[in-house]
């Protein structure tokens, strides 16, 4: 009777933190769909199979990336340098998975490391934000279920844009360009609220991003730059957590 | 040819993904690591916005920042995220009837 008991909380609470991490990925899903859709579209004219863009999607799953290589496969350029190009463009997401595993030190590797493959800058910010349920029980899940949501609205996407080409109104999926950036916004703007000293981390950040590439510096490493220089303003303008272990 | 372009890219890909997770296990950082590391989000968050956003519109700039200003004034109310996203991406419709 007792054992059984407990089950049921546990399964119920890994359903629980799957649940929340579908929740909490669902404003990823909404503004991925429109740039899947696109990018599947453009691939496909640029004489890509529905299987290469799909496969792309899959196995590389970061959305500028995969614009910038179908923009340079359609101009002819050679394969060494869009994947030159890419390593630029992505090796942000060497920083962020820094400071998402430092988060998780709690959780055990071989659950980690399959998380970090998911990473991107929409993911990483989202976790980066719900930062209580890497303390949690089966925390893991629920970064598990956010990133996987994402990555499947993603290779869907590209999919479907694949097959079915210009579904979109075009004025529509314009004006959806917008939806990463606003959904950046609603995530810094509550930190912004609870300790006006995050704005300035944020702002510096813009600020160096936005001087090194006017300095002609890609926006892969100017990204880099700022989110590297501004993150150590943090050193200075953070508090150090308290340590709950 | 397009494979293995698009294997290459997913190697280069991956492995700044993954390398810090085998990294960050085996050593323990001083307390300054941990505070830049926590201000990371916030920077990334930063420098992921602007100057971005200027390009939703790249031949009218001020068109993705209004609409970051009318986001910033939704999530400044509690609005929740979604309706944040919806509400910046009215207001690019609308801008550019």
């Amino acid at each position: 009777m007792e054992t059984q008991a407990i089950h049921t909380t546990a399964s119920s609470t890994r359903l629980h933190m799957i649940k929340r991490g579908m929740i909490a990925g669902f404003p990823i899903m909404l503004g991925y769909l429109p740039i899947a859709l696109t990018y599947g579209v453009l691939a496909s004219r640029t004489g890509m199979t529905n299987l290469e863009l799909t496969l792309m999607s899959v196995l590389v799953f970061a959305g500028a990336a995969q614009f910038l290589a179908v923009g340079m496969v359609a101009t002819g350029t050679g394969m060494i340098e869009i994947i030159i190009a890419t390593f630029v463009l992505n090796f942000r997401h060497f920083v962020m998975s820094l400071s998402f595993v430092n988060r998780l030190k709690g959780v055990a590797l071989r659950a980690k490391l399959p998380l970090t493959f998911g990473l991107t800058d929409e993911t990483f910010t989202m976790s980066a934000l719900y930062k209580d349920e890497a303390k949690e029980k089966y925390g893991s899940l629920f970064y598990a279920s956010l990133i996987l949501t994402a990555y499947l609205s993603w290779v869907g996407g590209s999919y479907l844009g694949g097959v079915l080409g210009d579904v979109m109104p075009a004025r529509l999926s314009d004006s959806m360009g917008v939806a990463l950036y606003a959904m950046f916004i609603g995530l810094l703007i509550p930190s912004v609220k609870k300790d006006f000293k995050i704005a300035g981390i944020a702002v510096l950040a813009m600020l160096i991003n936005f001087i090194c590439q006017y300095w002609g510096m890609s926006q892969g490493w100017a990204i880099v730059m700022g989110t590297v220089l501004a993150g150590f303003s943090g050193i200075w303008l953070l508090e150090d957590e308290e340590v709950t272990e | 040819m397009i494979i293995w372009m698009v294997i290459g890219m997913a190697v280069v890909t991956a492995v700044p993904r993954f390398l810090p997770a085998l990294i960050v296990g085996f050593v323990t950082f001083p307390k300054w690591v941990d505070r830049w590391l926590n201000a990371i989000p916030y920077a990334a968050l930063g420098a992921l916005i602007f100057p971005g956003i200027m390009s939703v519109k790249p031949d009218a700039p001020q068109i993705g920042v209004i609409a970051g200003l009318v986001g910033i004034f939704l999530a400044w109310l509690n609005v929740h995220i979604i309706f944040v996203v919806f509400g910046a991406i009215a207001s690019v419709f609308l801008m550019t009837l």
